[in-house]
């Protein structure tokens, strides 16, 4: 295995994360900034790295930064959003060339940094508040990009069990916000609140590439600074433990209904038992060998997929799967049945030991990418630990089939939703 | 076995032609944990007319079938293969296109056992009556699954639009009526005519010894028994230069409308460098037209008739091709007149300068570096490049060569209204 080092320091206001890697061509640069999520600042908060990413005081329109980004040879530029846990995570993500493979010498590195600082800290501002324009175009694309959930039936239904699964949770808030916030965003809350989050959120820069320490760390001392800063911690409150299964039906016009399933598995991330869930959910739903995928499909052909999936900070796992919509009770009656056989222990060594395999499998690949390695090591930020590499492997690589019985049954059945045809029987 | 250097890209390449016919290439990738295997047959959905083997005679396929062979390639008297690769920590999987079905693994570890078990798999046939019945089931709720999704609708929608006659227009999965009448006869007549080594390619990338790897796969060969195979007879209809409807508009449970307008291209039998001189010079000129920093881009954004959704791309493989412009909009007949009007502007003869080609190269440049950090990339792009006779390490110095009049002249061919056509998904009343 070749696992990267990953050096950390402490900088002003921020972490620096370096990796020194010669396996790219390019060069990564994220910046990420996280938050409790709260109904208050969800929509806003989705909002303000859309219009930092617009432009900039130096290049005021789209085109003028875009053109810049293509003559840095086609640099990536573009921000992402994401839940982890109760935390609502910004990032900005550059991506550059690595110009030794190129006859043209130019220090891109320097050049993305450069850039990346010009993003976060000179925005394209007049008086206390953000261009008007540009605030105003992006509320349009905004509210459309919370909208278009609906039509991807997939992502829609994930997100309604959630809602329905997670009511009066801070995690049951969209990522990007709510339609309805959206208007009264003007340009000068919006500038109070980039002042307010550079105060507040808990930052990290991570570095992956060809690159030395050294001069990651020099680049980013002279171009990011910001003031100390203690970062808040999502205050969890008490989940509801509902007495009954919840059970959502919504009906719309489409032709396969969408049948998602969410329980809740009581532990998280950074907890000892996390391990071993990963296990649990390989062998439930996990992979192509799982329960779910043998079952619902190769066995009873009702779907082309079924499979389940962890929320690693939350403590949370969703099974889903697309069926016919009259297959409904047969679907759920195969998927209890699965989960009945984790919790009796009703799985064979091989299907624990083809599991392990196959979760070592991912990781390792997973971590072959700048982006997934940023991501496996950003856990431990979100969750407070310093889990390496290795132990992950290691403790996952340990779990016994005792240990995955006492997961299972620490494993209660919460919400199921269920998109249905309008034809439904027939 | 042949070694090919890409000294600028510090990448190595290895390359040999098995005496069966199979071409092996393997692209050694230090650092990396995962290596990334495809087996792939030149045999996609448009492949539906043909002599099968030892025939004379043409035959039509049902609609759908490469794909079902896809699937049930990997079931096996004894079980199914994606239980074995799970076995040795691999994952596998495999994809149909229009004019190639791809058989994969990737692991990071067991990787001469992974190796042996996906050729051995894929040159394994084993079809049953009972089995065929049971994927129907599952098939057919692939199939449903992209009735719901309208991007899908829109994409195919609209290639249906461009296209008259040739299988382009078939739906890579068919439909549930299609697949109805699939047997295991008719799959053993497509897997005879199309999976002998002759017509295969096999890729491997990852922190591999190629010396080892490639002695692995000789011996593997050698101990099959092929014979020579004569040239596959595939048949295509005739097919008018222009765009077979103007425009389709299909009513779906949406919120927000959507709107594609596609191009029909020329010179659609071209092969090797010609064809990726053309396909990067029809890349360029999109680029230039709608990229995020060109004047139109940003236009039609400011007037909301766009958001992030917009994209375009190009597609050419032998026999057809077409572009494609557009994404989610409020107002999808607006977005259709002005798409238009914008390609129709791309014939001014000084529609473009040189200062923004050079910026459009450097970006395709650095595009390029980017996708060779994958291994998937490489693999499956080495691949269609290798089907079409053009080397996938020849995209960079093939666009520094394309001039402004280059990218002028393909403008001025290309763009006719009459090669037009507009599908557009909007929501039921």
């Amino acid at each position: 295995m070749t696992a990267p080092e990953e050096k950390i320091s402490e900088m002003q206001g921020y972490k620096l994360h370096v990796v020194e890697t010669a396996k790219y061509k390019t060069n990564t640069i994220v910046w990420r900034m996280k938050s409790p999520l709260t109904k208050d600042d969800v929509t806003k908060r989705a909002l303000l790295p859309q219009v930092m990413q617009a432009n900039s005081a130096k290049h005021p329109t789209t085109p003028e930064l875009r053109s810049y980004l293509d003559d840095l040879y086609g640099a990536t530029l573009y921000v992402d959003l994401a839940k982890k846990g109760e935390y609502h995570v910004i990032s900005f993500l550059i991506e550059i060339a690595n110009e030794k493979f190129l006859s043209d010498h130019n220090p891109l590195l320097k050049k993305g940094f450069e850039l990346l600082a010009e993003i976060l800290t000179k925005p394209n501002v007049s008086g206390h508040a953000f261009d008007k324009d540009t605030v105003e175009k992006e509320k349009r694309t905004q509210k459309q990009r919370i909208q278009s959930v609906f039509d991807d039936k997939m992502r829609y239904s994930n997100i309604r069990l959630i809602e329905e699964m997670c009511k009066g949770e801070p995690y049951s808030l969209q990522v990007n916000g709510e339609a309805e916030a959206v208007d009264a965003i003007t340009p000068e809350n919006l500038y109070e609140y980039y002042q307010k989050a550079f105060q507040e959120d808990e930052m990290d820069l991570y570095v992956v590439g060809d690159v030395k320490e050294e001069d990651v760390k020099k680049l980013a001392s002279e171009l990011l600074q910001f003031n100390h800063r203690t970062p808040k911690k999502a205050v969890s409150e008490e989940i509801q433990k509902k007495q009954e299964v919840h059970e959502v039906k919504e009906e719309q016009e489409i032709k396969q209904g969408k049948l998602n399933i969410g329980y809740r598995t009581n532990i998280v991330y950074g907890e000892p038992e996390y391990f071993t869930l990963q296990v649990f959910n390989g062998i439930f739903g996990g992979f192509s060998h799982s329960k779910l995928f043998i079952n619902v499909r190769e066995k009873a052909s009702l779907a082309y997929y079924a499979a389940s999936r962890l929320e690693s900070h939350k403590g949370l796992m969703m099974v889903m799967s697309g069926i016919e919509s009259k297959n409904y009770e047969k679907a759920v009656g195969i998927i209890y049945e699965q989960m009945e056989a984790m919790k009796k222990g009703d799985f064979t060594d091989q299907e624990l030991e083809q599991t392990k395999a196959v979760i070592q499998n991912q990781i390792l690949e997973t971590i072959d990418t700048a982006k997934g390695l940023i991501e496996v090591l950003y856990h431990n930020v979100v969750a407070c630990t310093e889990i390496q590499l290795e132990t992950w492997i290691s403790e996952m690589q340990k779990a016994t089939k005792e240990e995955i019985v006492k997961v299972a049954n620490k494993i209660e059945l919460d919400t199921i939703y269920f998109l249905t045809g309008m034809e439904a029987g027939k | 076995m042949e070694k090919i250097n890409f000294d600028q890209l510090q990448e190595e390449l290895y390359h040999e032609k098995l005496p069966n016919g199979l071409q092996v290439y393997i692209l050694p990738k230090k650092g990396f944990n995962k290596t990334y295997a495809t087996f792939t047959t030149k045999y996609g959905s448009v492949d539906n007319t043909f002599v099968p083997l030892a025939k004379d005679e043409y035959v039509k396929v049902p609609d759908g079938i490469a794909h079902f062979l896809e699937h049930k390639l990997f079931e096996k008297e004894d079980g199914d293969v994606f239980q074995q690769f799970s076995r040795q920590g691999a994952s596998a999987n495999a994809f149909t296109s229009f004019t190639r079905t791809a058989y994969l693994f990737s692991s990071t570890n067991d990787v001469e056992k992974n190796l042996e078990t996906l050729i051995d798999f894929v040159q394994d046939p084993y079809f049953s009556e009972k089995t065929v019945e049971k994927e129907k089931g599952i098939i057919g709720q692939e199939i449903t699954m992209y009735d719901d999704n309208p991007d899908w609708r829109l994409y195919f929608g609209l290639i249906q639009n461009l296209y008259q006659n040739h299988p382009v227009k078939i739906d890579i999965a068919g439909t549930i009526e299609s697949i109805s009448h699939i047997t295991k006869d008719w799959l053993y007549e497509c897997y005879n005519t199309f999976y002998h080594p002759s017509n295969m390619l096999l890729f491997i990338v990852g922190p591999v010894e190629p010396e080892q790897i490639m002695k692995q796969i000789r011996d593997n060969q050698a101990k099959k028994d092929y014979k020579d195979m004569p040239e596959i007879k595939r048949k295509f209809p005739e097919e008018p230069e222009q765009a077979a409807e103007k425009k389709q508009v299909l009513q779906m449970n949406v919120q927000t409308s959507k709107c594609l307008l596609g191009i029909k291209a020329i010179h659609i039998n071209q092969t090797g460098e010609e064809m990726l001189k053309n396909e990067l010079t029809m890349n360029v000129l999109l680029d230039l037209l709608f990229g995020r920093s060109s004047k139109h881009y940003d236009q039609l954004y400011n007037d909301g008739l766009v958001d992030e959704t917009f994209s375009y791309d190009y597609t050419q493989e032998q026999g057809f091709g077409f572009a494609m412009v557009g994404g989610d909009t409020n107002d999808p007949d607006q977005l259709a007149s002005r798409l238009e009007e914008i390609l129709l502007s791309a014939k001014n003869e000084n529609a473009f300068t040189e200062d923004q080609l050079d910026r459009a190269k450097k970006k395709k440049i650095g595009a390029f570096l980017r996708a060779i950090n994958s291994p998937e990339y490489i693999a499956n792009q080495f691949t269609r490049y290798a089907f079409n006779e053009m080397n996938l390490f020849d995209v960079v110095p093939t666009l520094e060569k394309i001039t402004l009049k280059d990218v002028q002249s393909l403008a001025g061919e290309l763009m006719e209204k009459e090669r037009f056509s507009v599908c557009q998904v909007v929501p039921k009343k």
